[in-house]
């Protein structure tokens, strides 16, 4: 797999160059017998190759082995909620905050944020292209009864959609130009492009995929389509009786907000798109980002 | 089409230059699925066997079973795996959740049925006279069983190939259970799946082809050993 090494050893040269202060390792040594860190996170991290590149640093940095599982960012707090995760990263502040205050979590870290774009055929049938607001694109491809893609899986994307049709006062459940494919964010543009159809994507893994396609960009910019990714330890305390891997789980959140950690971060993907596909955060307060 | 062109080219470039991480994913899948299969043999057998010469208690219960589980939709066999290896369910000290070892459970889940239906009806298909022979030479359930299986060698091997090809094509299951993690539970199919929603077509063909070649090659050995059974 020549572009996984390739990611791979772009990361760790980055690495290198920005983080060979020394560092010690935050957990000690790597120990016989710890327990690995379970990550419940979003296919788009997966998606986009990021966990590819940060995963293996981690567990170099802290000794500490971690079990990925990426699935929708619902799931993934679904998983937190019940006690099988150590730690989640995902992309939906509205169900972040719910499930902070249902006291799933430790803490709520800001890690990076990129952007939701709404990508569609180039001909252009609802007449989008260039609209500022994502709700009047909305609008438009809702009176042109254009086909629009839903994931309809509970993932970020797919809340931060809903919330989008919601913003615009329009239901299109069950009509019939609105598709619903169940699938990832890779699969649903695959299908989107087949179908010449509109769809919200996040740009990571669209200028991920893109090539080959048959999508273009239509809307950009609007701040509604922030996508802002929060790193959470789980909350031991609410779990009595489950051994949940408070150390390795804090560790991780600990190192995706981390100077180094962050700097691979906004260098990942420069090198192959020409353009960063995620912005480091770390630090900031979600009212800068327009939150 | 041109990606399947680029698909076979790839697969031949992977192949040659014994890329280090297809070979670990290859290493697994091939371990992974051979000791489920190995389980199923070791159970489907045995089962296919008792199905077809024993007439024991429950065993209407044992063929409903067997038929079911035939057809057993893998999605439904990793929902309900990972549900009890979940560290809150019954199982969950064990700490076998995305492990290899899960997998071997789930694959094992669904081939063990493929193996005792398919031995069974080998078993059945003998000649109804070599039962009789060996149960007038006074052979006793047990050893019938074993002389019927080494009679029907070949077609018992096919049980085994028919396992494996279950095991090593299954994806839903070990997905779920295995959770598709680098470098320690990403199998052939796992792979294939992944690559896939990041659209990397061509890499995912070459996997795709890979995956077949090495079903093949495992087929070939398994009939070469049946033609070398029923010569002998």
């Amino acid at each position: 797999m020549p572009g996984l090494a390739k990611r791979v050893l772009t990361g760790l040269a980055v690495l290198l160059l920005g983080g060979c202060s020394g560092q010690a390792a935050p957990s000690g040594s790597p120990a016989v017998n710890r327990p690995p860190v379970i990550l419940a996170t979003t296919t788009s991290t997966q998606d986009s190759g990021l966990l590819d590149v940060l995963v293996p640093m981690f567990e170099k940095q802290s000794g500490w082995q971690v079990k990925t599982v990426a699935v929708g960012t619902g799931a993934a707090l679904e998983l937190g909620a019940r006690g099988e995760a150590d730690v989640v990263l995902v992309h939906a502040p509205e169900a972040e905050k719910k499930w902070m205050a249902d006291g799933n979590g430790a803490k709520r870290l800001l890690v990076m944020h990129n952007d939701f774009i709404i990508v569609g055929p180039p001909a252009d049938p609802a007449g989008i292209r260039g609209l500022a607001a994502a709700a009047q694109a909305l609008d438009r491809i809702a009176g042109k009864q254009a086909v629009w893609i839903s994931r309809d899986d509970r993932s970020g994307t797919d809340q931060l959609e809903k919330q989008l049709w919601k913003q615009a006062r329009l239901d299109p459940a069950g009509a019939p130009w609105y598709v619903t494919s169940g699938q990832g964010m890779g699969a649903t543009l695959t299908l989107a492009g087949q179908k010449a159809a509109y769809t919200l994507a996040d740009r990571a893994t669209y200028l991920a995929r893109k090539n080959g396609l048959g999508l273009a960009l239509m809307v950009e910019g609007d701040p509604a389509l922030l996508n802002v990714y929060h790193v959470m330890p789980v909350n031991p305390t609410k779990f009595p009786g489950v051994t949940i891997n408070t150390a390795g789980g804090e560790a991780f959140a600990s190192f995706m907000v981390a100077p180094e950690t962050q700097q691979v971060i906004a260098e990942f993907g420069k090198d192959k798109y020409g353009q960063p596909l995620f912005f480091a955060d770390a630090g900031k307060d979600e009212s800068q980002l327009g939150l | 089409m041109e990606v399947l062109w680029q698909g076979l080219r790839q697969a031949g470039e992977l192949i040659l230059t014994a890329d280090a991480e297809l070979l670990r994913i290859l290493v697994l899948s091939l371990a992974v699925s051979a000791s489920a299969t190995a389980l199923s043999a070791l159970v489907g057998i045995p089962a296919g066997a008792a199905l077809a010469v024993g007439r024991f208690r429950g065993r209407g219960v044992v063929q409903t079973l067997v038929n079911t589980g035939m057809g057993l939709p893998p999605v439904v066999v990793g929902l309900v795996i990972t549900i009890l290896l979940w560290r809150t369910g019954p199982l969950g000290f064990l700490g076998l959740l995305y492990t290899p070892a899960a997998m071997v459970l789930a694959q094992f889940t669904v081939a063990a049925p493929i193996a005792a239906g398919f031995t069974q009806a080998a078993l059945e298909l003998l000649e109804p006279d070599l039962a009789g022979a060996l149960r007038v030479d006074g052979a006793g359930s047990a050893k019938l069983a074993q002389e019927l299986c080494r009679a029907a060698l070949p077609q018992v091997l096919v049980a085994v190939a028919a396992a494996f090809g279950r095991a090593i094509a299954e994806v839903g299951a070990s997905l779920m259970v295995g959770g598709n993690i680098l470098g320690q539970t990403r199998t052939l199919t796992t792979t294939i799946t992944l690559v896939t929603s990041r659209g990397e077509f061509g890499l995912a063909i070459a996997l795709g082809i890979i995956l077949l070649a090495l079903a093949l090659l495992v087929n070939a050995g398994l009939t070469w050993r049946a033609r070398a059974a029923v010569a002998a």
